[in-house]
């Protein structure tokens, strides 16, 4: 069919299932919003107030429907601030496609007005990238674009549109298959080396399994389950895999990490063989990968081979696709018991005690603890960067069918209510619980204008201490106290900036504003924020 | 420990950038680079020459086969491949000394292409090794410029970079 190409590149999204687009436009990506427009009833377009802000609210929204979701920009400063949320999401492994305008293709490397290289400046953050030079080829751009960002190991794929090539006219038909020579991810499991992990687990007297954000990616929490029921082993999580193994289960022992909980790095230390499944040991995960792989067997499962020995030597490498093999072993495993190994594991266990706060403050990881306890089971928490990121990682005890959020390999500020948006958007009967700390807060909270404006439920909690807290326990603790840069004078009263929005909020200062506070945000979904006040001087853990 | 690197890419543009970034961003190291089209007009060929131990070339490896254009990667033992380099040479030359360089050209195998009162230009093709001997017998006479192609290699025998 006889169309224009911004027609075309909207009946790519509708064939792609897309109903939601997060896009900020701008001269370069006019012709594209104005197909926009005449399907606005199919597809609509969410304005939010920062161009990586929309890439945040795609990959939230992404993370909940396990597909790829799209985020515009125009070209030059558009495209440019939409490269946090791509490396955010890159190094996430979340799917999203970044769809941006350009300027015409005669004035490409003209330095015209607006013109950002923004395919070359994105280059190191996307697992692909196009720059359309045809407009013939947006049908099958659009295709591989969905198909590459959602397969194999998921990733950001952008699309660079000049604003002429979308105006062009085209012959438009949706190819059905993707055809790419070079791109074959492996997603079954070698069956010798299956065999090898059911031999090497089977064998195993203090056996541990490790979970990251693969697990999600593939959507295997339920086979992790019964590998970890049926074989008794114990489970710990990077801050990626939270939420992907229940939280109550018996053979649960938290979160690994310099800022995880002492039972999972406990277990870490003293395993005699590790299953890690989707997790690429990162270094704030593993501190010393060198120690570990010489004390432990190693069986690394990832669907990236360039994962599998690049952080830590593997003894059994084993490549796919996490479902697929865990399936796979699954076939080759029987019924074990360590009770031993469990009962030893439980020693670590400590119920938390928390210090009587400050006047005027709360502690944040009893203020957590309580409103985990309250929270509707499905909530999906979305987390900052920062103290109140591991507050809620340790914290937070999660019910079974809750989902936990954050920006775990980049560590981006900012990246919660944008998120919390996007999840919430993706599921609407599920409530959206976002964290963060008033540093996070100052960059982020122009989004609560997109919460009103679209009627976006997300309670919006927000941890003041007038401090960037995570660095200025560094700073206490391996800068001899020399505090700097870490004061937030200046801040406004939250209370009132989200009156100013018509967002109905409150404050807590002690335990009777905590109760009020978490009966409300427990209760009817809306739009709402808490301000919880803590020490400036509380620690991370 | 120096490895040379073979790769089969789609005969995009930005395919090259792509390479060349990954290289700097994961900080291997290069040593040269070379690229051209092959026997399909649709695919290109890189040998790219790289110094460091077995897990660095692993990860170059395993790296380079994640970007999407990347159709191949062989990396080649020194024993299974055969790889030469071309290099044009500027060298001073007044007309007393040109039949010396014209011996170390015969036995070198190298070519004049070009020659004027005070100077001679000349083409030699080589493995490595060779190149650096050349270079430094002809040093003596002084060097005025000197440009090279990077390394290119194929596999000894029936082997072929796609089986």
């Amino acid at each position: 069919m006889k169309m224009s190409a911004s027609k075309a590149m909207v009946e790519c999204l509708k064939a792609e299932g897309i109903d939601t687009v997060y896009g900020y436009p701008g001269a370069a990506i006019c012709p594209f919003f104005d197909a926009l427009l005449d399907e606005e009833n199919t597809i609509r377009n969410i304005l939010v107030r920062h161009e990586a802000n929309g890439g945040h609210a795609a990959s939230g929204f992404a993370r909940m429907r396990g597909t790829p979701q799209v985020c515009i920009a125009t070209s030059g400063p558009g495209a440019v601030n939409l490269i946090t949320a791509i490396a955010t999401a890159y190094a996430d492994s979340i799917p999203i496609i970044a769809i941006t305008g350009q300027v015409a293709t005669e004035q490409i490397g003209s330095d015209a007005f607006q013109e950002a290289d923004i395919t070359g400046a994105a280059e190191p953050f996307v697992k692909h990238s196009y720059l359309v030079k045809d407009a013939n080829e947006i049908p099958r751009i659009f295709k591989e674009a969905f198909y590459i960002a959602g397969s194999g190991r998921p990733g950001p794929v952008l699309i660079d549109v000049p604003v002429d090539v979308q105006k062009a006219m085209i012959d438009f038909s949706y190819p059905k298959s993707v055809k790419i020579r070079s791109y074959k991810p492996t997603i079954k499991g070698n069956f010798m080396q299956v065999k090898r992990v059911a031999k090497a687990l089977k064998n195993a007297k203090r056996p541990l399994i490790c979970i990251g954000g693969g697990v999600f990616a593939s959507n295997a929490c339920e086979e992790v389950r019964k590998l970890s029921e049926i074989m008794d082993i114990p489970v710990i999580t990077t801050m990626m895999g939270i939420s992907c193994f229940n939280d109550e289960d018996r053979l649960f022992f938290g979160m690994i990490g310099t800022h995880g909980v002492k039972s999972a790095n406990a277990a870490a230390n003293d395993c005699d063989t590790l299953l890690l499944v989707g997790a690429r040991v990162g270094d704030r995960a593993v501190k010393t990968p060198l120690a570990l792989e010489e004390s432990t067997t190693i069986i690394h499962m990832d669907i990236d081979p360039a994962e599998i020995g690049k952080n830590i030597g593997t003894d059994i490498p084993l490549v796919g696709n996490a479902k697929d093999v865990l399936s796979q072993l699954l076939e080759q495993v029987e019924p074990m018991k360590h009770d031993e190994w469990v009962e030893h594991l439980e020693k670590y266990r400590k119920p938390r005690k928390f210090p009587k706060a400050k006047k005027g403050t709360v502690d944040p990881r009893q203020f957590i603890e309580k409103l985990s306890a309250a929270m509707p089971a499905d909530t999906t928490v979305v987390a900052d960067v920062g103290q109140n990121q591991i507050w809620a990682a340790t914290s937070y005890k999660l019910k079974p069918g809750g989902r936990f959020l954050t920006s775990g390999g980049m560590g981006t500020m900012g990246y919660s209510l944008p998120c919390a948006m996007g999840a919430k958007m993706a599921c609407p009967d599920r409530t959206s619980l976002q964290i963060c700390g008033d540093g996070s807060f100052q960059m982020q909270f122009m989004e609560m204008a997109t919460c009103v404006q679209y009627g976006v439920n997300v309670k919006i909690v927000v941890m003041t201490n007038n401090r960037l807290g995570m660095v200025r326990e560094l700073q206490d603790i391996g800068f001899n106290g020399r505090k700097v840069s870490v004061f937030l004078d200046g801040s406004p009263d939250f209370v009132k900036l989200a009156a100013a929005y018509g967002i109905p909020a409150m404050r807590v200062t002690d335990t009777r504003s905590m109760n009020k506070a978490i009966d409300a945000l427990a209760g009817e979904d809306r739009l709402m924020l808490v301000e919880v006040c803590v020490d400036e001087d509380a620690p991370t853990l | 420990m120096k490895h040379t690197i073979s790769v089969l890419v789609e005969n995009h543009s930005g395919v090259l950038s792509r390479i060349s970034g990954l290289f700097s961003r994961r900080g291997f190291n290069i040593e040269s680079l070379a690229v051209g089209p092959t026997e399909n007009p649709e695919v290109s060929r890189i040998t790219i020459i790289a110094d460091g131990d077995d897990h660095t070339v692993e990860q170059i490896e395993k790296q380079l086969n994640k970007l999407i254009e990347v159709i191949k990667v062989k990396s080649f033992r020194p024993s299974d491949c055969m790889a030469r380099e071309l290099m044009l040479l500027k060298v001073s030359a007044t007309a007393e000394k040109r039949q010396e360089i014209m011996t170390i050209c015969e036995i070198t195998e190298s070519k004049v292409i070009d020659l004027t009162v005070n100077t001679m230009t000349l083409e030699i093709c080589d493995k490595y090794d060779h190149l650096v001997k050349f270079v430094s017998l002809l040093e003596p006479y002084g060097i005025v410029e000197m440009v090279r192609t990077g390394t290119i290699a194929i596999q000894r025998g029936n082997e072929t970079i796609t089986k």
